[in-house]
């Protein structure tokens, strides 16, 4: 298979401090693909210099064959890489609908326009509707963001990033602080993703990992430990190691 | 309503919004002789408009907006009292202009900053361009002002005359016609994405917007509007003098729109008519204390209205209304 998102000897360091070293990463076209280590290993390091948020000290980023090491994020988002966050980084104070059609918008060159209301872009409305109703959220719609539950708040960051109509999204703990029930909720609408679309999840809860990975990368202290299908990692000694500690293996 | 943009917001004219218009032609025909203040006030309507766009939509902190509105009112008195040009529209456009490049130009490294930075920049900006007014003397007159301003008459028909009729209609056309442009704009997609840099500028790049693109463009935008407003003052008053540039008025701005409400659009009528009304009869009570009066106006409405006097108004309403639904 050909890789759609690729990075080659990927490395940054603040000072003397590295924290991500010579990473070499595929991930495939159409891929459920989840990056996972403990705390401080990097991964969202890693992620934030997928996106472009971050320069890396060296190495590249490759996206469909392209070098966009030095594409803005704005210029990435274009290409089709979509990201949620680790922590709910989403338009508060606006209603769910707007949250979701601003990224809309983007996508579809609408919001630049500065003539006809917003509100007579029905087009941008509809698709924003029409992704809050495949994550059962239509009806808080026109509810603010703020006054959601957190649950709700992270499906919203999942309806945002599906609304740039990704290529590659990157899911940054999408089910991190939320309750079982509602962490149940976004496992079912993570599983309900088009399968075109290459998915690379970021997520300390094992189960989910498991659940929905086909590959696994294990990262720790910014470097690559092991790749492989979930039975591979379940069954490395070194991944227990990295879990539990020595004396546990 | 603060937040009245957005995909699902309603942007019909509702009736309300035709009271600013409904009061200042009345204005005009029962209060001839307040014509001059109508005239002033509506110049500092305009600025706080402008002044809005960017802190109230984009959330651009500036402490410098005074710069804008300064070179517009210069390039008019500098055309008009120098140069021999006294068709206002000209001289309009030239402020316009002139204000819209500097806004371009120092918007282009004051946007790169954020916060206390973005602040003093700005607050830099408005110095330096005070500093030149006083010392270019030849050309800005410096310390004594620009006197000797000649306005032709609008489309070479209306003659600015001494009881203020003309200057008041001529600014009443123009903020109308700007109050209905940024109108547009902040119910526009564009307006939309605006408020979402302001809501959260980290999100709204990781929806591939050019953020700093976004915001240098309004800012260009608001200065040029600045700049309309200074070229109204100067043509209204046949005078510039380096009050209209600085800290001082930057700040008075500043707290006009506080007083009124900041991303409400109406907060920028509201606030100038108190402060400009309270400055016109406090100043002639108390000529050294005036001040205290909207100091202590500002203090009540930082501490018990954070939305202005607009926010109480509303605040007001949805009680009466929640009270008649039970």
């Amino acid at each position: 298979m050909s890789a759609v998102l690729q990075t080659e000897r990927l490395r940054k360091s603040f000072g003397a401090l590295t924290v991500a070293e010579n990473i070499d990463f595929r991930l495939e076209a159409g891929a459920r693909h989840a990056l996972i280590g403990p705390n401080g290993a990097g991964k969202t390091t890693f992620v934030n210099m997928l996106t472009g948020r971050l320069a890396p000290t060296s190495g590249r980023v490759l996206f469909g064959g392209d070098d966009i090491t030095h594409v803005s994020e704005a210029g990435r988002v274009k290409r089709g890489l979509g990201r949620t966050f680790q922590i709910n980084t989403l338009f508060r104070e606006m209603s769910v609908l707007d949250n979701v059609a601003l990224g809309v918008a983007e996508r579809c060159g609408v919001a630049a326009k500065l003539w006809r209301p917003a509100g007579w872009h029905s087009g941008v409305r509809d698709r924003a509707a029409q992704l809050l109703s495949s994550l059962g959220m239509a009806d808080v719609a026109d509810r603010r963001v703020i006054d959601l539950p957190y649950g709700k708040q992270r499906l919203v960051e999942i309806a945002i990033a599906l609304g740039l109509e990704p290529t590659v999204l990157l899911l940054d703990e999408p089910a991190a602080g939320v309750p079982s029930l509602e962490s149940e909720r976004i496992v079912q609408a993570l599983e309900g993703l088009p399968g075109k679309i290459a998915i690379l999840i970021i997520e300390h809860d094992m189960e989910l990992v498991f659940r929905f990975a086909e590959r696994i990368t294990v990262l720790v202290q910014g470097e690559i430990l092991c790749e492989g299908t979930p039975e591979e990692i379940a069954a490395d000694r070194r991944v227990h190691q990295v879990y539990l500690g020595e004396r546990h293996v | 309503m603060k937040y009245p943009v957005g995909y699902n917001a309603d942007s019909r004219l509702r009736w309300t919004e035709a009271l600013p218009w409904i009061i200042a032609i009345t204005v005009f025909f029962l209060l001839p002789d307040y014509l001059s203040l109508g005239a002033r006030v509506l110049t500092y309507i305009l600025f706080a408009l402008s002044l809005d766009l960017i802190l109230g939509y984009a959330g651009i902190i500036t402490l410098g907006h005074a710069a804008f509105f300064g070179l517009g009112a210069y390039v008019t008195g500098i055309l008009a009292a120098k140069l021999g040009v006294t068709d206002p529209l000209v001289q309009m456009a030239a402020s316009a202009a002139a204000a819209g490049l500097l806004g371009l130009a120092t918007g282009a490294v004051v946007l790169r900053t954020h916060g206390l930075a973005q602040l003093m920049l700005t607050l830099a900006v408005a110095a330096v361009c005070l500093e030149i007014a006083n010392k270019a003397t030849p050309v800005t007159g410096g310390a004594d002002g620009l006197s000797g301003v000649v306005i032709a008459p609008i489309f070479g028909q209306f003659k600015f005359d001494l009881y203020g009729r003309t200057g008041y209609l001529w600014c009443l056309s123009l903020v109308f016609c700007m109050w209905w442009l940024i109108r547009r704009l902040i119910y526009s997609p564009f307006g939309a994405s605006l408020a979402g840099i302001r809501e959260n500028s980290v999100r709204m790049h990781a929806v591939g917007a050019p953020v700093y693109r976004r915001l240098l463009i309004v800012y260009t935008l608001s200065a040029a509007i600045a700049g309309i407003a200074g070229a109204l003052l100067t043509q209204t008053n046949q005078f510039v003098g380096l009050n209209v540039l600085g800290f001082e008025p930057s700040g008075e701005l500043l707290v006009m729109l506080i007083l009124g409400g900041v991303g409400r659009l109406y907060g920028a009528f509201v606030g100038p008519l108190i402060f400009l009304i309270a400055q016109d009869v406090l100043a002639k009570q108390f000529p050294e204390y005036w001040y205290f009066g909207i100091g202590l106006l500002l203090v009540i409405v930082v501490l018990f209205a954070r939305g202005g006097l607009l926010g109480i108004s509303d605040a007001l309403l949805a009680t009466i209304r929640s009270k008649l639904k039970s």
